[in-house]
């Protein structure tokens, strides 16, 4: 099971390229309307890094994850993993879930009740043709590798495990396979704070002695901003903003990022956040708004943002937000006049 | 944020810790459970009955007798009377425990097999190939049991083979449904996404992650219809559909003593006795083990 490097450093792990992925509801009198749920994804994941995912609960973090893993198929757009378009001919479906695995968010329902820990962990590497023997020493190696001790874990049940071991079985499963690219879809937020930071340290711990890529989803921004690199931020089916975590925090260029990140709770009792930033739900990703799909919420629309769709423009290096406010000559009152020259990223 | 590293264990060479299983811990709680012993005891002993049969009658249960007809219960030689031909009742009841259970379970293990597949697939497929199964089911459903053996049997024409193949149909949609509708639940499981995600196929799925969490709940419930499938068969026999004459049947002996229930209530009643004894020690066999499944250790 050699999962081997082959578009070198600079190539991305994993390229989405305008993935979209429409579901079919019933509407009322048997109209077909369907939910927007990722609507023209596009960004990168590079080789070892950790790429935070966030945006409010039915932004589409979810689904994108489930393309990533390709639990489900996008109707419209490209997967590229390192240099080949997954489920193409030199990376059939079966060979990118070698090199990609996920770990969900409910530790015990991703867990079957009728199977041991060892059984379960030892599951993927026995599809892939590893021996049953071989697959269940691995799956030991693999439990004391997220601090379980195999002779403790390996022939207990999931309903014997504490939420934190659970998640840790599961995080040994993922692993199982030798992945590269690891998707953890808000796979600490179930857990105790105490508990999340142990398992955080164990992730970035596995990251460094694996070579591992992670894509991290969570709602959490605290947590997302001590282990991201760079953050993309979703709205709405959409991507708003990508860019390095510490750029992103420091000077938001969307005005979503932004209040999300008023929102975000102080650590500091002095310094509350005494204004709800955004009000109300994100609108209907059946009948998303025209134009800018924030521009019903957002403190600096203008006329032009419910009219023209804003573009993935560059705010500073390897920083991009999608607001008419930073594209130039978008006709925003605050558009820049020229477009801002970066010098080669 | 205060962080420790987590260090690797070292690997052990103590023997593994294990748990009891499932399937262990259910027939544990079985172990434990009176009324689940009384039943299994009475159910133990009718198939050994069935299965010894022929060598430890008391009597013959095919001698007829003009003399001896409808004797009462406790008639010397005849500790449970005779029939309106004067055949050994015990015998003849001993012996027909073999036939009796015989189209009880066949068709009940038949329909466990065929429709715990068809609900199974159509479960774990899904979308439209889940609706076309289900739909195709839903039209046998439509139609009373009773009505839908007594139906198949009579265009299959009297026989056993007959009555066993119209029973099995008769149960297959009830199955299939049962099976459809555990595994529609257990295959929106995240443990199900993690075994695609790892690249199994549907099939490698069903068997390691899909069966074990569905197969308990279609058990039970397939062990339940062991009741109705021997009133059923009784029944057919009841109506000339089944087992003939002179093959001692519980539902064919019930039907021609009924003539003597005036004479004689109670060796007329003994046939039918037996029935309800059978058929509610399965039922409550598949109450126990139903409870002793849903217990979480």
């Amino acid at each position: 099971m050699d999962n081997q490097d082959i578009g070198g450093p600079a190539q991305p792990l994993l390229s989405a390229r305008q993935l979209v992925k429409h579901f079919p509801v019933k509407g009322a009198l048997g109209k077909r309307d369907v939910v927007r749920a990722v609507d023209g994804v596009d960004f990168d994941v590079l080789k070892g890094e950790t790429l935070g995912v966030v945006g409010e609960s039915g932004c589409g973090k979810s689904t994108t994850a489930r393309l990533l893993m390709q639990l489900i198929h996008h109707d419209r757009g490209e997967l590229v993993f390192d240099a080949r378009t997954v489920g193409g001919h030199d990376l059939p479906l079966r060979a990118y879930r070698r090199q990609v695995q996920m770990v969900f968010q409910d530790s015990y329902s991703s867990l079957n009740p009728r199977l041991t820990m060892e059984q379960s962990v030892g599951f993927g590497p026995s599809v892939h043709g590893v021996g049953k023997r071989e697959s269940l020493e691995r799956a030991r190696d693999l439990l004391a590798r997220v601090g379980l001790e195999p002779s403790r874990f390996a022939g207990r049940y999931a309903h014997e495990l504490s939420g934190g071991q659970r998640q840790r079985v599961n995080i040994a499963r993922a692993l199982a396979v030798n992945p590269r690219l690891v998707i953890l879809d808000e796979a600490v937020s179930a857990l105790d704070k105490s508990v999340e930071a142990q398992v955080l340290n164990l992730l970035q711990d596995l990251k460094d002695s694996l070579d591992l890529t992670y894509v991290f989803i969570s709602h959490d921004l605290h947590v997302v901003r001590y282990v991201s690199d760079r953050i993309l931020v979703m709205y709405l089916g959409e991507v708003v903003e990508v860019g390095p975590a510490e750029a992103l925090f420091e000077s938001a260029g969307h005005p979503y990022t932004q209040a999300l990140l008023t929102s975000m709770p102080s650590m500091d009792p002095a310094n509350r956040t005494l204004v709800s930033p955004l009000s109300g739900d994100p609108p209907s990703p059946i009948a998303p708004p025209s134009g800018c799909r924030f521009h019903t919420r957002c403190p600096h629309a203008e006329p032009v943002c419910g009219q023209r769709a804003p573009r993935l423009t560059p705010v500073a290096a390897g920083h991009l937000a999608a607001c008419l406010m930073v594209e130039a000559g978008a006709g925003h009152s605050r558009s820049p006049a020229v477009a801002l020259r970066l010098q080669e990223v | 944020m205060n962080l420790a590293f987590i260090r690797s264990a070292p690997p052990s060479a103590t023997p593994i810790e294990s748990s009891p299983g499932y399937w262990q811990s259910v027939f544990s709680r079985l172990r434990r459970d009176p009324v689940a012993w009384l039943v299994g005891t009475v159910i133990l002993a009718l198939v050994l009955m069935a299965i010894l049969g022929p060598h430890i009658l008391p009597g013959d249960p095919f001698t007829t007798s003009m003399f001896k007809r409808l004797k009462p219960v406790g008639t010397a030689g005849f500790p449970l009377g005779t029939d309106e031909l004067g055949r050994d009742l015990l015998s003849r009841l001993m012996l027909g425990a073999r036939l009796s259970l015989f189209m009880g379970i066949t068709p009940v293990i038949l329909a466990f097999f065929i429709g715990g597949s068809i609900g199974i697939v159509a479960g774990y497929a899904g979308g439209w190939v889940n609706s076309l199964i289900m739909r195709t089911i839903d039209v046998f459903y439509a139609f009373p049991s009773v009505l839908l053996a007594v139906a198949f049997s009579g265009a299959l024409g009297a026989g056993v083979d007959n009555a066993l193949i119209s029973l099995t149909l008769v149960f297959v949609p009830q199955v299939a449904r049962i099976a459809e509708s555990v595994t529609t639940q257990v295959r929106n499981r995240d443990y199900i996404e993690a075994a695609r995600a790892s690249g199994a196929s549907a099939f490698t799925i069903i068997r390691t992650q899909v069966l074990g969490n569905v197969l308990g709940p279609i058990f039970v419930f397939t062990t339940g219809l062991i009741s109705v499938s021997m009133i059923l068969a009784s029944g057919l026999s009841f109506l000339g559909l089944g087992v003939s004459p002179p093959e001692p049947e519980w539902g064919l002996m019930l039907n021609t003593l009924r003539t003597a229930i005036y004479t004689q209530p109670l060796v007329s009643a003994l046939p039918g006795a037996m029935i309800f004894i059978t058929s509610i020690s399965f039922n409550i066999l598949a109450d126990r083990m139903r409870v002793a499944m849903a217990t979480r250790s």
